[in-house]
């Protein structure tokens, strides 16, 4: 099941990592200041700003989360795109990023300490560091896993490593060396995944071939253990985006109703992430001036709208092309352990001569998984008449596993597609991947913990060349912690679900803060504090209150009973989102206006919108104003809607 | 920051694709490698796009406009 590298794949692979280690040094000498450091003295031109933007956005586990759920959900997963990202980030370049980029605030917990005050400032900065360290983490697991998978590489040493690439050139550059190799990264990442996408394309015989294939899994998805026996969808389940959402719940594979899509995903979930994540706001406000600050999130939606296809189209891929027997492909099963095989192994032997039923129960049983009966059965009738060697058998019953890990699409296509040469050219994208999202994330974690954390609490006062000491010393610490996590993401399978639930929980109700924040001076820092907290501890309610079909109560919520029981878990996360969302609106909005303003009119200036002067783009041309580009960029993205409607 | 990225991108990509040209075209007539990717020589096909694509970028890094400032050791 594995593949080797040749000289030339190592080749690459060694020739890009010097690449971004050579950025990291070549930027060494600019970094004189903390802020140099931490906030790239904001110098950086639009395109790059732009294309970083949504490089630390597309992490590992963007393309390995994403291909799964195009495997598991089918197309119905670019509602995270075009419906949970455009929209969002045309409202960050038209309305929030004046305020940000024009507050000069150095952070986004600056901007909630400028806005409302240290509670709020400190509440966001804790959770983002912690949020940030989780999400670096679950996606350095997913590939460090990946790289097992394909390449037999060591789990550990591949963390570590990749780890310690990321570390040197943070170090050495700061956020200009994460920004500029972020740009690298991302044509790498294209580049190297493109020509993978055209294979699998045209083996399973182009778009219309592929809708055709997926209509046929649709109807019957218990043919290929998608789903339960007896499960049925409408014909255009796996194509379509919005007719099997509006069809309902039990009618398309993601289990979600159209109310938790547009008000969950794409208004709480998205414009809370898109709009109030330092992660992604931070290559923004180092952009060159505000024109170039706003026009920064716009850049990064062209090729985010087109992105579909090149992250969720391969899982489409891997289900059409497992649906045809003779493409002899299928969707990897999760991985075994020795000790499960050598069980299997003896339990294989003694099921000579049981009954079908009686033989698959006991093999399923000694595997711990599903499996497929035909498989079994031939497993076992083989292995009756001549023992079959370890190597053989392993394969033999890995391969009868009815159950998938979603997470290996994008590599078991790989594999499939790409001769030596292309194999080091994929490769490389992937692990830029993994190194774009882990340095963004490390970016934003070193400058909120220097600024926010420590400079605001800790230790106030002191030198710069103290504050760049630190910052560094917080990327050595960003990096370690998120291993630490890596370790810990390791018990879980699908990780965008998680995220998802982690998101809900901290970003859900930031975004009725925000709004309220930018939107109405009335809003006090007390409102925005509690609303908060209400928020967040709502969203933990109702997850501890329900549940999603088929799991059981405990980490997967209902562990203080179940009052309610969603379709799916996707539904249960959109859902929170949206409680959180309501509870943190109403909250502050009620207590700010039960408690008096802390901050006057002249000290909200540049802060808030009704008390902010009105950009004026005349110095730009109508074509290059932000409000005019987003125009374009929604209606280029409702026509998308509409194309696979 | 006096680094213009489009030199190294320029350069990475120009180095990667010349590579895969290069082995594209010592291996065409391998059949056996390419059966992976469906008989088509995927590696000189896009080794050439690469290449391309990275001399685009060196174009325009030497024409230094829409830079960060002079370039800068790539």
């Amino acid at each position: 099941m594995q593949v080797t590298l040749t000289w030339l794949d190592y080749l690459i692979l060694l020739t890009y990592t010097c690449f971004v280690v050579g950025i990291g040094f070549a930027l060494r000498k600019y970094m004189k200041s903390s802020s140099d450091f931490l906030t790239s003295g904001r110098s950086i031109p639009t395109w790059v700003t732009g294309l970083a933007f949504i490089s630390a956005n597309l992490g590992a586990l963007e393309l390995v989360g994403m291909a799964a759920s195009g495997a598991k959900y089918g197309n119905i997963t670019s509602h995270f795109y075009w419906v949970g990202a455009i929209p969002a980030m045309v409202f960050l370049a038209v309305f929030m990023m004046p305020f940000y980029y024009g507050s000069r605030a150095r952070s986004v917990p600056e901007y909630l300490k400028m806005r409302f005050d240290e509670r709020v400032r400190a509440l966001n900065s804790v959770s983002f560091s912690v949020m940030t360290v989780f999400a670096s983490g679950i996606s350095m697991n997913a590939l460090a896993k990946l790289l097992h998978l394909l390449l037999g590489w060591n789990y550990h040493l591949s963390l570590w490593i990749c780890s310690a690439v990321v570390l040197v050139y943070v170090l050495k550059g700061g956020l200009t060396s994460a920004i500029y190799t972020e740009v690298l990264q991302f044509f790498m990442i294209v580049l190297g995944f493109a020509p993978v996408v055209y294979l699998g394309l045209k083996d399973v015989g182009g778009y219309g071939a592929l809708t055709n294939l997926l209509k046929g899994v649709a109807t019957n998805p218990g043919a290929l253990h998608l789903r339960d026996a007896g499960t049925t969808y409408n014909a255009n389940a796996w194509t379509s985006i919005w007719q099997p959402l509006l069809a309902g719940p039990t009618h398309n594979p993601m289990g979600v109703d159209w109310f938790a899509m547009v008000f969950g995903l794409g208004f709480v979930l998205s414009f809370g992430y898109w709009c109030t994540n330092f992660l992604v706001v931070q290559r923004a406000m180092a952009a060159r001036n505000m024109t170039a600050a706003r026009n920064t999130p716009l850049v990064a939606a062209v090729p985010k709208m087109l992105f579909p296809a090149l992250v969720i189209l391969p899982g489409m891929i891997a289900v059409a092309l497992m649906s045809v027997p003779s493409k002899g492909y299928r969707i990897p099963a999760p991985i075994l352990d020795q000790a499960v095989y050598a069980r299997a192994a003896t339990v294989v032997a003694a099921s000579a001569g049981l009954p079908a039923e009686q033989a698959l129960k006991d093999v399923s049983a000694a595997v711990g998984k599903r499996m497929d009966p035909g498989r079994v059965a031939a497993l076992v009738k083989d292995y009756a008449a001549k023992p079959l060697a370890p190597d053989a058998f392993n394969d033999r019953l890995w391969n009868a596993v009815a159950e998938y890990d979603y997470d290996g699409v994008i590599l078991s296509l790989v594999k499939r597609y790409c001769p030596p040469g292309l194999l080091g050219l994929a490769l490389t994208g992937l692990l830029a991947s993994f190194m774009s999202g882990m340095a963004g994330n490390v970016t934003a974690f070193n400058t909120v913990w220097t600024y926010d954390l420590y400079q605001a609490y800790l230790a106030p006062k002191k030198s710069d060349e103290h504050y760049m000491r630190m910052g560094q010393a917080a990327t050595l610490v960003g990096i370690l912690a998120s291993i630490a996590c890596a370790y810990f993401a390791a018990l879980y399978n699908n990780a965008m679900d998680i995220i998802q639930l982690v998101f809900a929980f901290v970003n859900a109700p930031l975004f009725a803060t925000f709004l309220l924040g930018m939107f109405w001076a009335r809003t006090t820092g007390t409102g925005a504090f509690l609303g908060l907290l209400g928020g967040t501890a709502a969203s933990g309610l109702v997850h501890a209150l329900t549940i999603s079909e088929g799991d059981v109560p405990g980490l997967k919520g209902g562990y203080l009973g179940v009052v309610h029981t969603f379709p799916s878990e996707m539904a249960q996360n959109f859902w929170l989102a949206v409680f959180a969302f309501v509870v943190c609106f109403t909250l502050t909005v009620g207590i700010s206006l039960a408690t008096r303003r802390t901050k006057s009119d002249e000290e909200l200036g540049g802060l808030v919108y009704s008390l902010t002067p009105k950009i004026k783009d005349e110095g730009t041309a109508w074509y290059g104003r932000p409000a005019f580009i987003g125009t374009v960029l929604l209606a280029a993205c409702a026509g998308l809607n509409i194309i696979f409607w | 920051m006096g680094l213009d990225i489009r030199w190294p991108i320029g350069l990475l990509f120009s180095f990667v694709g010349l590579m895969m040209t290069i082995y594209g075209f010592v291996t065409k007539d391998d059949a056996e490698t390419y059966r992976r990717s469906l008989d088509i020589n995927i590696n000189l096909i896009w080794g050439v796009v690469l290449l391309v694509f990275g001399a685009l970028m060196l174009l325009l890094a030497s024409r230094r406009k829409g830079g960060a400032g002079p370039p800068g050791p790539g």
